[in-house]
């Protein structure tokens, strides 16, 4: 089981004959994603299996628009590797075609860009994860975005972040200790995304082979506040959760419009001390998220308050974190 | 994610910004001075006054003399143009020896209104004060900025002073307008003390701002007649400046309205939406390299996302949040970051050569920690990354390397085999110790 995407997904690629859609479209490939085609303006009616270095394990057809895509093979599941200047008109092309999961990869898509997206995804049955993230990965069973598949293992953890090699990070940490995911999504960082925080959590709650949720936020916005409201009320699955940018000197005043509308609770101290008011298992440092959920889910969790690790905790669990790394380069 | 970096036409960066605003309240890169704002604004029909722009004493009283007095202004007033904000209150000091600028016995401001005397002398006096001085406000901090630009403008008669902003209001996707009765002041502190006087409207993308909304926020500040028609007026002409403008934030604070019940931007902040840079040529135009940190330009240059800090621990990483999680390391290690550079994506030899000798540059760092998470890289490529630019580059103090993900264990025994004197670590937990034993092995022999 798994949220939003599995092995039945039909997944086109829209921007496949570029370079950097045909180096993710032959690693996703590689990684067993059902690939049924690509969209490349104009090229349509060919096949298309890679070039230089990044050969495909089998040609996938390339069409000329996602309606022609989506009519041929059925997909339900769109990447999308278009540079930013036409990034968002390839994302409502999918919206309007019907597309049921739309992950934009691209980094950069102005705002101006966006906001007639965002209006255009409400009144529409597809969803959108980013721009500007890693995408999506169900482990063993299908990888749509640009993570590193080998790292990831199946199992009971829902994880949710708005930044990449962080993910990464985490990720590895949790298999290390032996915690498979169900389903890892990237959000994205950008201003407006089409999948929030909250998004994710409702559906990693209502996923019944989800036993736990990571979160990983960044300082700025409120939408983890707003997802801890959620977990508070909703949620009865542990959330362990970290917050990235905590260096942030406290209290200079910004002075302007974006402190009041954007930044007024988007310290990491905020959104930590939110986070924790609301039940979720917050740690202080980026390297403990894996052995924290290990705790959490054997109920020897450190108690909501408590669990801030001064540098020698942080030495005390050391013995812990190199056994599971040991375990794991022994495979 | 390296994906369309290479469709960026300058140096640029948004995540950059996001990082400055948002972990360090640092003002955008992409920053424009108040008359180039004002310029701006002027060509898409928002009304400002008359005013300026010189780069000499000599200069500030030519103009001050032909384009106001000659044409019968009779006020007029000197603005330093500085990247931040608090100019008004902000006191000059001399850049060497930090002694107050004074005038007249009173200490030389950021912003002077000259009513009487002789207007051009004055103007001369004023930003002979100003130029190659710096400017101490709230915003720059103790080390201030150096004035170099001096705006010279024309009075005006002010009946009151309001408050008006544009910007994206990310929680629902749409553009806010915000206005308020209290301009002038710090907005902050209205949205917290007097949050009723802030009034907002969002703007639907599928009609655009309507007039019934301009006239929602007019009689909301209380307007009629005159006034409430040119406020109509002011409004949507700036709405329309700062969509076209690709802006992320546009402020006018003070907003005023004359004795002829006339609206006119008296201030202007201008902030740019760094991801339409490649449909705006003209923006690389309206940078001043002089108000940007001299290595986070050379860092620009070879497109690394470099941001100075005062700590002593510098750092290497790959992606943005896991710089900032980094950071986070090494603070609970005991250390303080020296900088946020994130190296991104393609970290080949060239690249982490660059990042290393800017890094290095900054004599406060007595420990670096390089983090790479090699996904999409190969972290034996950024091993020898690391060695090339070590031949480059002479390190004196603790280098921790921690390389995981692909190809790790190959990369950790090139380091090895290198002979060179490094601490590498597996795991993030264990680079986070190495920082602080190299931290307090310095302390004890220091």
């Amino acid at each position: 089981m798994s949220v939003l995407v599995n092995k039945k997904s039909k997944i086109i690629v829209q921007g496949i004959t570029g370079s950097e859609g045909t180096f993710h479209s032959s690693q996703m490939l590689q990684y067993g994603t059902n690939v049924v085609g690509g969209v490349t303006p104009g090229k349509g009616g060919t096949m298309y299996s890679g070039k230089g270095e990044d050969i495909f394990i089998r040609p996938v057809p390339v069409f000329n628009t996602v309606s022609d895509a989506k009519a041929a093979t059925g997909c339900d599941v769109s990447i999308i590797f278009v540079p930013a200047p036409m990034a968002a008109d390839a994302i409502l092309e999918s919206i309007s075609a019907g597309i049921e999961v739309i992950v934009c990869i691209t980094e950069g898509i102005p705002i101006r860009d966006m906001i007639p997206v965002q209006a255009a995804l409400e009144g529409s049955s597809s969803r959108l994860i980013g721009p500007n993230c890693p995408g999506i990965i169900t482990p063993g069973e299908c990888k749509i975005g640009i993570m590193p598949g080998f790292i990831f293992t199946q199992g009971p953890i829902g994880l949710v972040s708005r930044s990449g090699t962080l993910t990464y990070e985490a990720v590895r940490q949790l298999s290390d200790v032996g915690l498979g995911q169900t389903t890892c999504i990237g959000i994205g960082g950008d201003p407006i995304v089409g999948t929030r925080f909250i998004d994710a959590i409702k559906l990693f709650n209502d996923d019944p082979k989800t036993k736990a949720i990571v979160m990983i936020g960044e300082i700025g916005g409120s939408a983890e506040e707003e997802a801890a409201e959620y977990i508070k009320k909703h949620v009865k699955k542990p959330v362990v959760g970290f917050i990235a940018g905590q260096t942030a000197p406290p209290g200079r005043r910004m002075g302007h419009a974006g402190a009041i509308i954007s930044g007024g609770k988007g310290t990491a101290a905020d959104k930590m001390a939110t986070m924790r008011a609301c039940g979720i298992t917050v740690v202080e440092s980026p390297a403990t998220i894996g052995i924290t959920m290990k705790q959490v889910l054997s109920g020897k969790a450190p108690s909501k308050t408590s669990s801030k690790p001064s540098v020698k905790k942080l030495v005390g669990k050391k013995a812990t974190a190199k056994k599971a790394t040991s375990k794991k380069s022994s495979k | 994610m390296k994906l369309l970096r290479k469709y960026r036409s300058g140096s640029v960066n948004s995540y950059l910004n996001k990082i400055r605003r948002e972990l360090f309240n640092i003002e955008d890169h992409m920053n424009i001075h108040e008359y180039q704002a004002k310029d701006l604004l002027k060509q898409y029909g928002v009304p400002v006054l008359r005013n300026k722009v010189v780069f000499s004493a000599v200069d500030a009283g030519a103009v001050a003399f032909t384009d106001f007095v000659a044409q019968g202004v009779s006020v007029i007033v000197v603005k330093a143009q500085i990247h931040a904000g608090g100019r008004g209150k902000g006191i000059v000091h001399h850049p060497a020896t930090n002694q107050v600028i004074e005038i007249n016995g009173k200490p030389l401001r950021g912003v002077t209104v000259v009513t009487e005397g002789n207007l051009a002398d004055r103007a001369f006096q004023i930003s002979n004060g100003l130029i190659n001085n710096k400017l101490v406000t709230i915003q720059t901090g103790e080390e201030g900025k150096i004035v170099r630009r001096v705006l010279i403008e024309e009075g005006c008669k002010i009946e009151h002073e309001y408050y008006c902003s544009i910007l994206l209001d990310r929680s629902v996707g749409k553009n806010v307008i915000m206005v308020s009765t209290e301009g002038g002041v710090e907005i902050e502190t209205v949205a917290e003390e007097t949050p009723e006087k802030l009034i907002k409207v969002h703007v639907d993308p599928t009609a655009g701002f309507m007039p019934f909304q301009a006239r929602e926020l007019a009689f909301g500040l209380g307007l009629s007649g005159a006034p409430l028609k040119s406020f109509v007026s002011f409004i949507t002409t700036l709405y329309a400046a700062y969509e076209t403008m690709d802006c992320s934030m546009l402020e006018v604070n003070p907003l005023v309205v004359n004795s002829d019940g006339a609206f006119i931007a008296l201030d202007a902040k201008v902030n740019f939406d760094d991801n339409a840079e490649y449909r705006h040529p003209e923006w690389a135009a309206l940078r001043d390299i002089e108000e940007e940190d001299m290595l986070e330009v050379e860092a620009g240059k070879y497109n690394l996302n470099y941001i100075k800090l005062d700590g002593n621990v510098g750092c290497m990483v790959n992606g943005a949040g896991l710089a900032m999680g980094t950071m986070d390391i090494i603070q609970l290690a005991g250390g303080r970051p020296a900088n946020f550079l994130d190296v991104g994506g393609g970290a080949d030899t060239e690249r982490i050569s660059n990042a290393f000798r800017i890094m290095m540059s900054d004599p406060h760092v007595e420990a670096v920690l390089i983090n790479i998470f090699g996904g999409i890289v190969r972290c034996d490529r950024v091993a020898n990354g690391i060695l090339q630019a070590l031949k480059q580059v002479d390190v004196k103090v603790p280098l921790i390397v921690r390389l995981d993900g692909t190809n790790a264990e190959e990369a950790r025994e090139i380091l090895r085999k290198s002979g060179l004197n490094f601490l590498v670590a597996a795991t993030l937990q264990e680079a986070a110790e190495k920082v602080t034993e190299a931290l307090t092995l310095k302390a004890v022999t220091a």
